[in-house]
């Protein structure tokens, strides 16, 4: 399975390689900034991201080597296997600030619901395959992709984590848009569901909400989500034009900013390098995307192409309303930014999306 | 076998509309960021500075606890902080001690709160003196200028407006440990949260929600303006079945003497009264309480802080016998005619088992047996009972087990039978142990509120469960939620018999040599049980209660329901080592209280007027 042949070693997918490796340089830059303590070189979440990092690329390497279209055949394991982890995070998971995640192994955790997201998308390719870009999709057909996102969703929302819930969803929605769930259907259900979803939930009373918003989200401190909110806006405009220099960010050192090293890593980033820095960051992530929807254009398949633009939208969507939420224009919810937000689970499923997408890549002339 | 086609036009075509999708999307975030951090870049720059921009809690006003007239037993007030900003102050040593002055501090207090300032995230406020004086209050606000980063915070302070009246039950507040924090993120440091009785069980409800503001401050911690404001929820409202009035008389009956009353309505559980003496001050607890008043509540004998209601397990005695009197007559062991002769002591085996009348009492039925208390009697009908049965009767009447009031940690007593024997003891019941069983001796203990809810079934044949809250109101005075009656149990016994056991506790009070005359009350016929339970026995017969040494005299018990004819309320009374018999101790306790409450309905109707 993992013979190497020449003809593939001679079709590396190199720019998004470049890319990938170029966000990760980043990442780890800004988190030993995030981290910095006086009298430290490095901190320990400098070093462990490190060692996860380097434990990615690995993940990556085999990602790519084995060959993809075997997911025809087992992409409903992978799926499975995944749902298993998520209901074994349910039973024995690792509790921490109000949900539980994780599962333990030995010395590391891992957070079941990053690789989530890659086992839907792969199930959906697998499932979407067959009929994708052919005939109109008939509503029929949509059954089997709804229920195959609604089994992790609802675990993932048990633990509870709306955020990959949320972000779980807009990727499905997203793999069926491009696999030709027809563009009128989704316009009478956007008209329909849309102005439903406020109404009822005026209709609810206040503690109502209140109960359904703690949740979801037993984190969201009423106070607090506004507050990080306030605190995340001025550290990203105090960078300015062109920031406040690196490891010289104040309010991220005064420890103003929340979970300045995970969800806010942006603030960091930003006003350290101000707006030239971050038009540049956002630039990477503009062309690692854009790089991934023409890999999929170009794949051998149809199970490449939806599998691929599967991938690139979960980076294009975490990266959306990440900076959307630090920014202050979209509530906070737990998103992480690709490849800049510790998390070594996270950086270990993106390496291993990354992978996936070289591998379809590099078989886009196979037979 | 993989089909090998191209990708098809319609799935390529809609890839190009998500990249431009895509492109559009990241455009948008530039545009956020240009927004940010050229066109307000440098607002918000002058914002980061000193962080100007601080979130300030707005500690929610905890609920209060009110008698069942609504009479407010406990409240919150505002009590005025000063707290301080190190990052604020320009010479924090310096600040401290200009402080210190101001609040009359001492040396030590100083160098406390410069501890507390070390070692904590930045800019966060540091606590110097707790519950100004309205002096105090006005020095700093007029000193402003000389103590930068120092302010004045309102947080709300416990109030016990009785003191020590129901302090057992209400509990009291106390600052979240850190395995409280540790347990649960709804805390954070420094939040008040119940630590026993009411206040902790009710801890959620009584708490509230707390709010906060985000406010722009100057260079020297002042507020400058509100960005923002959450405003806190007040917590609910407590009402408690406990009637005030009663709760103090019953108090004011026990006086010095250490023990406890429980006061129930029969028809619905509710407590009326429960005290536990001696008391204390919840208020004491107020902002941690103080080494030396801890060690005096922890060191007394008499041991204030422990809720006897509840938790004391003592030997009920004689007042056991209105269960075997029960069992008894609905087993047929005996009828209401049954005469068994009392010559003042029982011989069993090789042992005398004797009538607390050394003199007997002659030939009795069951009434005189109850109104004069005769162990003989008991002695003989609990040997043909045999103790599976007189236990089954008393986990009939709720005893052996917790009544299940909303309070923790409340205790079972022991009702013992041949299977809990061989658990408990690994050995086999032997004969000579039915007895003393028989007259609420030996194994069995109980606990005054497990009386008072046996004595209420007896009066209407059916247990409710302990019920101490009616309801929770919210601040504005609606009702959250209404806890109900509820039914745990009825008597499977006859009525005829009931009334029999009834008719014999009548008789106690009523009848001239009944043994609980002193619990009588004018115009109300009291219908009660005398118990004096032995501690240890005693090797001659003390002349004197008062030549035994304290803690080695006996406990004395009353257990009553009034009126007679149509029950109201049931009460139980202990004191523990008392100067004589339950009679005499005992009895005029539960006549003072019953008196309060049959008083009191004159003044003000009935109490019932809670929904059943």
């Amino acid at each position: 399975m993992l013979r190497i042949d020449r003809r593939l070693v001679a079709n590396i997918e190199w720019p998004l390689l470049l890319l990938t490796l170029l966000l990760v340089g980043c990442g780890l830059m800004t988190i030993l900034s995030a981290t910095y303590q006086e009298g430290q070189p490095f901190s320990t979440h400098f070093v462990k991201q490190s060692i996860w990092a380097v434990a990615g690329l690995v993940a990556l390497l085999v990602a790519m080597f084995f060959d993809y279209r075997l997911l025809h055949r087992y992409g409903y394991v992978v799926y499975v296997v995944s749902v298993l982890s998520l209901v074994l995070v349910n039973i024995a998971g690792i509790r921490g600030g109000g949900a539980q995640r994780w599962i333990g192994l030995g010395p590391v955790s891992l957070q079941p619901s990053e690789f989530a997201k890659i086992a839907v998308v792969v199930v959906l390719a697998t499932n979407l395959a067959r009929w994708a870009g052919g005939s109109r999709l008939a509503i029929g057909r949509l059954l089997a992709p709804i229920a195959l996102f609604a089994v992790p969703a609802f675990l993932i929302l048990r633990q509870p984590d709306l955020g990959t819930v949320i972000l779980i969803g807009l990727v499905a929605f997203s793999v069926l848009l491009v696999a030709g769930l027809p563009l009128r259907l989704v316009l009478i259900a956007a008209l329909v569901v849309g102005p439903a979803l406020p109404f009822g939930w005026q209709h609810l009373k206040p503690y109502q909400q209140k109960r359904i918003v703690s949740f979801l989200n037993p984190q969201a401190d009423p106070l607090g989500a506004g507050y990080h909110t306030h605190q995340s806006k001025i550290a990203i405009g105090s960078g300015m034009v062109h920031g406040k220099g690196y490891l010289q960010g104040t309010q991220n050192s005064l420890h103003f900013l929340p979970e300045q090293h995970t969800d806010f890593v942006f603030s960091v980033f930003a006003e350290e390098w101000g707006f030239v820095g971050s038009a540049l960051l956002l630039l990477l992530y503009a062309a690692l995307i854009l790089r991934g929807f023409v890999i999929a254009g170009k794949a051998k398949d149809n199970l490449g192409a939806l599998l691929v633009a599967g991938l690139t939208a979960t980076v294009f969507w975490q990266v959306v309303i990440n900076i959307a939420m630090t920014s202050g224009a979209l509530p906070v919810v737990g998103i992480t930014l690709p490849f800049l937000s510790y998390g070594g689970s996270s950086l270990l499923a993106l390496l291993t999306s990354i992978g996936l997408m070289m591998n379809v890549s590099m078989r886009r002339h196979a037979y | 076998m993989f089909g090998s086609h191209e990708v098809p036009v319609d799935l390529r075509r809609r890839l190009v509309y998500a990249s431009a999708a895509a492109s559009f999307a990241l455009l948008l975030l530039v545009l956020r960021l240009w927004w940010l951090q050229i066109l307000h870049g440098e607002d918000l720059a002058a914002l980061s500075e000193n962080n100007r921009i601080r979130l300030r809690r707005i500690t929610a006003t905890r609920g209060r606890i009110v008698d069942r007239r609504g009479r407010v037993l406990v409240e919150s007030e505002a009590s005025y902080d000063a707290v301080l900003v190190p990052e604020d102050t320009k010479d924090l040593e310096g600040t401290v001690e200009i402080l210190a002055h101001y609040l009359g501090q001492s040396a030590a207090d100083t160098t406390a709160v410069l501890e507390r300032a070390s070692g904590r995230p930045r800019f966060q406020e540091v606590l110097v003196k707790r519950d100004l004086s309205f002096e105090e209050v006005v020095a700093i606000e007029t000193h402003q200028t000389e103590l930068p980063g120092v302010s004045v915070r309102v947080t709300p302070k416990r109030l016990y407006r009785e003191g020590v009246t129901l302090a057992h039950v209400l509990g009291y507040t106390g600052e979240v440990s850190r395995e409280d924090l540790k347990r649960s993120n709804r805390y954070r440091g420094g939040d008040l949260i119940g630590k026993s009785g009411l206040e902790q069980i009710f801890d959620e409800q009584l708490r509230g929600v707390n709010g906060g503001r985000h406010v722009e401050v100057d260079a020297v911690g002042r507020e400058i303006r509100v960005l923002d404001k959450v405003d806190a929820a007040a917590g609910n409202t407590l009402v408690l079945s406990v009637d005030l009035d009663l709760q103090r008389s019953a108090e004011q009956a026990l006086g010095e003497q250490v023990g406890a009353v429980v006061m129930l309505d029969p028809r619905n559980g509710d407590v009326l009264a429960m005290a536990s003496q001696p008391s204390f001050d919840p208020n004491l607890f107020n902002g941690g309480i103080r080494s030396e008043d801890w060690k005096q509540l922890i060191g007394n004998i008499r041991k204030p802080m422990t809720q006897r209601a509840f938790r004391g397990q003592y030997p009920p005695g004689s007042t056991f016998k209105l269960v075997v009197a029960a069992a008894a007559l609905q087993e047929g062991v005996i009828n209401p005619f049954t005469k068994i002769g009392c010559s003042g002591s029982h011989r069993l085996g090789r042992r005398d088992f004797r009538c607390w009348r050394r003199g007997g009492h002659g030939q009795m039925t069951v009434i005189d047996a109850l109104a004069q208390s005769c162990d003989v009697f008991f002695y003989q009908v609990g040997q043909k009972l045999g103790v599976d049965t007189i236990a089954k009767y008393a986990r009939m009447f709720g005893m052996g087990e917790p009544t299940g009031i909303v309070l923790g940690h409340e205790k079972g007593g022991v009702i013992p039978d041949r299977h809990w024997k061989r658990e408990r003891l690994k050995e086999p019941w032997y004969p000579g142990e039915t007895l003393p069983v028989a007259i609420g001796q030996g194994y069995v203990t109980a606990t005054p509120l497990q009386m008072a809810h046996a004595v209420g079934a007896l009066a209407v044949g059916e247990r409710y469960r302990p019920r101490l809250v009616l309801r929770l109101e919210d601040a504005g005075g609606d009702v959250v939620e209404s806890i109900p009656a509820e039914l745990v149990g009825e008597l499977e016994i006859k009525g005829g018999v009931l009334d029999e056991v009834r008719h014999g506790l009548l008789e106690v009070v009523q009848h001239p040599r009944g043994t609980g005359k002193r619990a009588a009350v004018e115009g109300i016929a009291v219908a009660g049980k005398t118990g004096t339970s032995q501690v240890v026995t005693l090797a001659a017969d003390p002349k004197d209660s008062k030549d035994v040494p304290w803690n080695q005299r006996d406990h004395a018990w009353f257990v009553a329901f009034a009126p007679a004819a149509e029950p109201e309320v049931a009460i139980a009374v202990l004191v523990e080592h008392a100067d004589g018999g339950g009679g005499k101790v005992a009895a005029p306790v539960a006549g003072a209280v019953l008196e309060e409450y049959f008083r009191m309905q004159l003044d003000f109707g009935p109490v019932r007027y809670a929904e059943n």
